[in-house]
């Protein structure tokens, strides 16, 4: 049984509106599904099933619904991804009725008062739920970065169950959110150096898919980035399901089982994983930024290319916040002074990649590698950015 | 039938209302994007044990639901073409069906008390109250 605090149990009963009546309804239907006994509070919400390629025509009617019926978000709500850059679609041959189809999907969550933000990476752009906050993120990657490096706290929601948290303010109180279940019994002893991004990408491809949704543990990572263990997470989120995971002496959490299992990744692993992700051919386009690019990540793709012209197109994916200062910085110029684009807003991922022309893409995410294989049909060329931009 | 008849089967309710027709019924997951056509409502999944068979209006009945979670979406479409189920009774759900059965307004239950594969027959009249949390032989 859902036991409903008397605010909850009159957004159930319709009295703040059909859009609220209609989430709560949501919410409790998961509380029952996964045994939650109470709902608890979340400070923001971020939403998936924001590209047209994703939804389709059928979310899209969904959210023009929801709007009908008055909705509007309780909390800070974030945007993942749409399918296109929002100000240059047409220079990036993006079809125009699918630039009409995303815009009104864009306009809906607007109305719902969603911060048009369109990033993979609100925590590169000030959104850091602190240590111990819970909170209702959809996006595979973000979900494993809040839990594992922030120490936040969310379950992996769905498009619906994040709109309906941030409509209502709450969560069912279940999986990530409880002590218990912030737990891992598979250990990895990292017996390799991890030297570049692509390597934690590497990394994340191959635990993931051993792991599946259990919290994998690493030890032997001496030294990550924000930007690498954005990477590994994003990485293990999409080739298994992974939601929470711990460095030991790097995340700010450590739990393991007592009958933990052990396993090691050497050089070898790391080898063989690297070589299957990629085809070996010169890629059409190299695509950065898998999970959104930080601005730190920019600055070094720019002193990179600045020094030396790659050989194929190239994409920096980013949050329009940082591409903003990476224009006020210089260093959107000299990528497109060396053939790039700063491109924000969308990603490799989930903008229509296929219909704009592109076969062979490049990547250094173990994310971005599993997907544009599965969903965008792409033969993958995988590496360090200093090797696939000038095979 | 006759010693079926009024047998009133308890479930948990999931998605409220409530509503009658005909049972059609599956042991076998089902995917509402790419395994149900919105337009007509019928089951397009190659193989499936109901493929050819129309949902809209029935009362289906299937173990759970099964691929993209779009599929919540698609079964707003339905109900939005008039061709959803007018009612839906789970085994054991998970967030698809309940999701798409909610924002469609789709009476649902699940965890029915008695074994529903034995009792309930394709073709059978039954009401399906989820207010209640009960399905009415």
């Amino acid at each position: 049984m859902v036991i409903l605090s008397d605010k909850e149990q009159k957004m159930f009963d319709g009295e703040m509106g059909e859009a609220t009546r209609q989430s709560m309804e949501i919410l409790i239907a998961l509380a029952k599904i996964y045994n939650a006994k109470r709902m608890i509070p979340v400070t923001s919400a971020q939403v998936s099933g924001v590209s047209y390629k994703t939804i389709g025509d059928a979310g899209l009617e969904y959210l023009e619904d929801l709007v009908q019926k008055g909705a509007k978000v309780e909390i800070p709500t974030f945007l993942n991804p749409a399918g296109m850059d929002i100000m240059q679609w047409k220079k990036m041959n993006v079809p125009e009725d699918f630039a009409k189809k995303q815009i009104k999907i864009l306009d809906a969550y607007s109305k719902i008062g969603i911060m048009q933000s369109c990033t993979c990476t609100p925590y590169f752009i000030g959104i850091r739920p602190k240590k111990g906050e819970h909170i209702a993120w959809a996006e595979s990657s973000a979900v494993a970065f809040a839990n594992s490096v922030l120490g936040a706290r969310t379950n992996r929601e769905g498009g619906p169950s994040a709109l309906a948290a941030a409509i209502c303010g709450v969560t069912p109180e279940y999986g990530l959110h409880l002590d218990e279940s912030r737990v891992s019994n598979f250990v990895v002893d990292v017996k390799c150096d991890l030297k570049t991004t692509a390597d934690f990408g590497a990394l994340g491809y191959a635990i993931g898919k051993l792991a599946k949704d259990n919290p994998p543990a690493f030890t032997g990572i001496k030294i990550a980035t924000e930007e690498q263990l954005k990477v590994l997470g994003a990485s293990m989120a999409a080739s298994g399901s992974v939601a929470l995971f711990f460095v030991k002496g790097i995340t700010p959490e450590y739990n393991i089982a007592s009958d933990a299992e052990k396993i090691t990744f050497t050089e070898s692993d790391l080898k063989t994983t690297k070589s299957k992700l990629d085809t070996g051919e010169k890629p059409q386009l190299v695509t950065l930024g898998c999970p959104h690019a930080s601005i730190n990540e920019i600055k070094q793709v720019a002193e990179l290319v600045g020094k030396r012209k790659p050989t194929c197109e190239f994409w920096v994916c980013t949050a329009r916040k940082t591409k903003e200062t990476a224009d006020k910085l210089g260093y959107t110029k000299t990528i497109e002074t060396a053939g790039g684009k700063v491109v924000a807003d969308t990603c490799m991922v989930v903008c229509p990649l296929k219909d704009m022309g592109y076969d062979i893409t490049g990547t250094n995410s173990g994310k971005a590698a599993k997907y544009l294989q599965d969903l965008c049909k792409q033969r993958v060329v995988f590496g360090k950015l200093e090797e696939i931009l000038y095979r | 039938m006759e010693n079926v008849k009024n047998i009133e089967i308890k479930c948990r309710s999931i998605a409220r209302g409530n509503a009658s027709g005909e049972v059609l019924i599956t042991k076998e997951p089902i995917s509402f994007l790419g395994g149900i056509d919105p337009k007509t409502g019928k089951v397009t999944e190659k193989g499936h044990e109901l493929e050819g068979k129309n949902i809209a209006g029935k009362v289906l009945v299937f173990p759970h639901g099964k691929g993209s979670t779009v599929g919540s979406y698609v079964m707003l479409q339905l109900a939005k073409n008039g061709t959803a189920p007018a009612a839906i009774i789970n085994m054991s759900t998970e967030p698809i069906i309940a999701v798409g059965a909610i924002i469609s307004k789709i009476p649902m239950v699940d965890q029915p008390e008695k074994d529903i594969f034995l009792l309930l027959k394709n073709g059978m009249q039954i009401t399906v109250d989820a207010n209640k949390g009960e399905i009415i032989v």
